[in-house]
C-alpha cells in the first residue's frame, strides 16, 4: 500500500502543475453557471494539446496509455490550482472502446478524446427513466442508413453537441432488453430539433431534449451489433457511476476549498454549525479523493469494474449533497435573499446527483442483489 | 502510487483473518468461554502482532501503521474479545520514548479518552483509565510535563491499584486507575537516539501527534471491520428470516437500509486505509489530520452500520443474546478512543479555518 508518488508521477505531476501556473481558463462552476459549457471545449482541447487528457486511454486513439491512477494526480492538481474539473467523458471512452469495431474505434475514438468532436448521449425518454429498456425511440432501416424517430431527454449539452451516442429500438419482435442497438448519430441535420429544459437552479445548457423525426445515420455508425445496444448502454452507465471516470472529485474539493477560504477570512462571522458543515463537507470530498485512489489502483491488474460502480455513485452523490448543503450553510441568508446566489445554486444541482446516471434507489437494488446477494421480491 | 496491498499485507491480512475467524466469540454466551479466550490471548502474542510497533532496532518500528492496521480490522471484524489495540499502542510510545517496551503495558487515557493521561505530580490526582488492557497487564503508562515535551512515565495496575470498569464494550477491558496512585520513572534498559542510558527520551509534540496518529488510524481500521462484519451478520439474517412467507431481505426497504450500510463500510475503508499509511510516511500534523479526516468519517459511518444492523434484526436486535449489540458497543469504545466525530470535526475546523470567534 503506497499513496506516494513513483518518479514517473512525481514527473507528471510537476510538469502539470508548471502547466497549470500559467494555463488556468478560471471557468465558473459547471453546475452553477451557463458560461461554463460555453468555454469547456476551449478547456477541453488545450488539457488535451498539453498532453494532460485521456491519459490512462490507448495511445493510439490520442491517449497516454499510461496508469489509471495518473487521473488522480490531473484531479488533485487541477483541485490545487483551482482549476476546472477534466471533462466528464469517459464513460462514453470506454462504451465504445469495449463495444466498438476497430473501425469505429478509429473513426471517433480520436475527435472525442481530444475534444474536436462534442459528443451527447441519447438514453432516456419522458417514459423510460429508471426502466431504460422500455424506451420507444426507432432505428428503421433504409438502404444503407437508419431513420431515427423517437424523443430523448437528459441529453446533457446536446445543443454544442456533434455527435449523440443513441440507444434505439431496431427490432421491436423481441424482449425489450434484447431488441435495442446503439448509433452514433451526426446532430447537424434536419430532423433533430433541440429543446432544453431549465434546471431548478436556473440553468439551461445541461438537460438537453431531442426530438428525433426521421434523422438519418448510416448503418456503419452502429457500434457494436444489432441488438447489443443493452449490454453497451450498461458499459456505459456503469463507468458513468464512477467517480474515477468522471473526474468530479476535482469538483467537489474545489468547492470545499473555496467554502474554507470564505470561512477563513473572517471566522467570527459563522457559528459552529456552518463550521462543522464544513469541515464535513472536507472530510466527505477527502474520502472520495481516497476512493478513487483505491479503486484506480485496484484497476491496476485488471480488476474489471461491476455492479461496485453503484456503490461509488452512492458514495458521490452523498459528498456532492453534502458540499451541496455546507455551501447553502455558508450562504445563509444571502442564499434566500439573491435568487442568483452562486451557493444557491451549487446546492440546487446537488439534488439532481441523486437522480442523475441512475438514481440512487435503483443504486441500491443493484448493490443488495448483485453485490449483497439478497433475494429478490 | 498503489494502494493495494504487497503480497506480504495480503498474507497478514489473511492469517488475521482467518485467526479472528476462528478463535473469536460466535454467540454472546461464547464472550464467557474462558478456554477460548486464552486461546485467543496466545495466538495473538504468538503471532508477534502485539510487537508490531516496537522497536525494530534502530528505533523504528518492527512494522508499519498499515501493517497494525491490518490486524485490528480483522478483530474488529469478529469481535474478538483480546487486547490488541492497546498494547500497540502502549508499545508505539515506549518506542517514540526510546525504552523497550514492558510486556503487557498498556496506556492510560484521561477522562476524555482523546489523549494519554498526564500527570503533574508524584500521584494520579483524577481516574485515568487503561483501555484495552489484557489480563496480563501490570503497568499503565502516563505522561509527566518535563521542559517542553513529556517524559514516560508508569502507574501499577496489578493488584488494588485498579478496578476493572465494567464497560460498554464487552469484549475488551478498561481498568479504572484512581487519584492517589504513586507515579514511577520509567527505567529504559535499551536506549536508542539522543536518550541518556537509564531515563529515555523526551516525547515531543510532534511524537505525540504520531501516535495520536497511529491510535487515530488504529481505532478506524477497527471500526471498518466492525461495520465488515455486523454487515455480514445483518445481511445473512436477512436473507433467513421469514416473514409475510419470503426472506425480509427480499424486501426493498431493507435492502436499501443494507445497501448504505455497504457504501458507508467502502468509503469507510478507503479513508481508514490511507490514514494507516500516512501513519509512517507523512509528518505528523499532516498523519494526524489524515487521521482526524479517517475517524471522522468512520465513527459516523460505524454508528449508523451497527444502528441498522440492530434495526434489520428486530426485535431480536434488542435482546442481550443477539450478538448485534456486541458489535454497536464496540463501536462506540472506538469511536470514543482519540476522540469521536466531533471532537475530530472540531479539531479539524481550528485546523482549516481558524479560531472560532472568541475562541482560541
Amino acid at each position: 500500500m503506497d499513496f506516494r508518488d513513483s518518479p514517473a508521477e512525481a514527473e507528471f505531476r510537476v510538469r502539470l502543475r508548471d502547466w497549470l501556473a500559467g494555463n488556468n481558463p478560471g471557468l465558473p462552476a459547471s453546475s452553477t453557471d451557463d458560461e461554463y459549457w460555453a468555454r469547456q471545449a476551449e478547456w477541453h482541447t488545450a488539457l488535451y494539446d498539453a498532453g494532460f487528457f485521456g491519459l490512462s486511454w490507448p495511445s493510439r486513439f490520442g491517449g497516454h496509455d499510461l496508469p489509471t491512477v495518473f487521473d488522480v494526480i490531473l484531479d488533485e492538481e487541477l483541485t490545487a490550482a483551482g482549476a476546472p474539473p477534466r471533462p466528464s467523458l469517459g464513460y462514453l471512452v470506454q462504451g465504445i472502446d469495449t463495444h466498438g469495431s476497430e473501425a469505429i474505434k478509429e473513426r471517433f475514438l480520436p475527435g472525442l478524446i481530444s475534444g474536436r468532436e462534442r459528443w451527447c448521449q441519447g438514453f432516456s425518454e419522458p417514459d423510460a427513466g429508471s426502466d431504460l429498456a422500455s424506451l420507444r425511440t426507432t432505428a428503421t432501416r433504409d438502404g444503407d442508413e437508419y431513420v431515427i424517430d423517437g424523443h430523448k431527454i437528459w441529453t446533457s449539452y446536446s445543443d454544442v453537441a456533434d455527435w449523440c451516442i443513441l440507444l434505439a429500438r431496431t427490432d421491436p419482435g423481441v424482449a425489450k432488453h434484447k431488441g435495442l442497438s446503439v448509433f452514433a448519430v451526426p446532430m447537424h441535420q434536419p430532423g433533430i430539433e433541440q429543446r432544453p429544459l431549465r434546471m431548478i437552479n436556473g440553468i439551461t445548457t445541461e438537460f438537453g431534449q431531442v426530438l428525433f423525426d426521421g434523422a438519418r445515420v448510416p448503418a456503419d455508425n452502429m457500434i457494436g451489433d444489432p441488438g447489443e445496444g443493452w449490454r453497451l448502454a450498461m458499459t456505459i452507465v456503469s463507468h458513468e457511476r464512477e467517480p474515477g471516470e468522471l473526474g468530479y472529485v476535482a469538483r467537489y474539493a474545489k468547492t470545499v476549498k473555496e467554502l474554507e477560504r470564505v470561512v477563513r477570512a473572517d471566522p467570527g462571522a459563522f457559528g459552529s454549525d456552518q463550521r462543522e458543515s464544513v469541515a464535513w463537507a472536507h472530510v466527505q470530498a477527502e474520502m472520495l479523493r481516497l476512493h478513487v485512489c483505491r479503486r484506480l489502483s485496484e484497476r491496476l491488474d485488471g480488476v474489471e469494474h461491476g455492479p461496485g460502480g453503484s456503490i461509488d455513485k452512492l458514495l458521490m452523490t452523498w459528498v456532492e449533497q453534502t458540499v451541496g448543503s455546507a455551501a447553502l450553510a455558508v450562504s445563509g441568508p444571502r442564499a434566500v435573499l439573491d435568487g442568483d446566489d452562486v451557493a444557491l445554486k451549487t446546492y440546487l444541482y446537488s439534488r439532481a446527483q441523486s437522480v442523475m446516471g441512475g438514481t440512487s434507489q435503483i443504486q441500491k437494488n443493484i448493490i443488495a442483489t448483485r453485490i449483497l446477494g439478497l433475494p429478490t421480491a | 502510487m498503489d494502494t493495494r496491498d504487497t503480497a506480504e499485507q495480503a498474507e497478514l491480512r489473511r492469517a488475521a483473518r482467518r485467526l479472528a475467524r476462528d478463535l473469536s466469540p460466535a454467540t454472546v454466551a461464547g464472550l464467557d468461554d474462558e478456554t477460548r479466550t486464552a486461546r485467543l490471548a496466545a495466538a495473538v502474542l504468538d503471532a508477534g502482532w502485539l510487537e508490531l510497533r516496537s522497536d525494530g532496532g534502530d528505533g523504528g518500528p518492527l512494522a508499519g501503521g498499515v501493517e497494525a492496521a491490518i490486524v485490528a480490522d480483522a478483530l474488529g471484524g469478529t469481535v474478538a474479545d483480546v487486547a490488541f489495540t492497546g498494547p500497540v499502542l502502549a508499545a508505539d510510545l515506549a518506542r517514540r520514548a526510546g525504552g523497550g517496551s514492558t510486556e503487557g503495558a498498556v496506556v492510560a487515557f484521561a477522562p476524555d479518552l482523546i489523549d494519554a493521561a498526564v500527570v503533574s505530580g508524584p500521584v494520579t490526582t483524577t481516574p485515568v483509565y487503561a483501555l484495552d488492557a489484557g489480563t496480563d497487564s501490570s503497568v499503565a503508562y502516563v505522561l509527566v510535563p518535563d521542559g517542553d515535551g513529556h517524559r514516560l512515565a508508569r502507574v501499577p495496575v496489578d493488584g488494588t491499584a485498579s478496578i476493572a470498569t465494567d464497560g460498554t464494550d464487552l469484549t475488551r477491558t478498561i481498568l479504572t486507575i484512581p487519584a492517589g496512585v504513586p507515579v514511577s520513572e520509567v527505567s529504559v534498559s535499551v536506549v536508542a537516539g539522543s536518550g541518556v542510558a537509564g531515563q529515555g527520551r523526551i516525547l515531543t509534540r510532534d511524537d505525540r501527534a504520531s501516535w495520536a496518529a497511529l491510535g487515530l488510524a488504529l481505532t478506524s481500521a477497527e471500526l471498518v471491520g466492525l461495520m465488515r462484519g455486523v454487515l455480514d451478520v445483518t445481511v445473512a439474517y436477512a436473507a433467513e428470516r421469514q416473514q409475510y412467507g419470503v426472506p425480509v431481505g427480499s424486501f426493498q426497504a431493507v435492502q436499501h437500509l443494507l445497501a448504505e450500510s455497504r457504501c458507508l463500510m467502502e468509503g469507510s475503508l478507503s479513508v481508514a486505509s490511507y490514514a494507516s499509511w500516512a501513519v509512517d510516511n507523512l509528518g505528523p500534523d499532516d498523519a494526524r489530520a489524515a487521521g482526524r479526516v479517517a475517524k471522522a468519517y468512520c465513527a459516523r459511518a460505524a454508528r449508523t452500520v451497527c444502528e441498522t444492523a440492530v434495526q434489520v434484526h428486530g426485535g431480536i436486535g434488542n435482546t442481550w443474546e443477539c450478538i448485534v449489540h456486541v458489535y454497536l458497543r464496540r463501536a462506540l469504545l472506538a469511536s470514543q478512543w482519540f476522540g469521536h466525530d466531533g471532537e475530530q470535526l472540531r479539531q479539524l475546523e481550528r485546523e482549516r479555518l481558524g479560531a472560532a470567534h472568541g475562541l482560541s
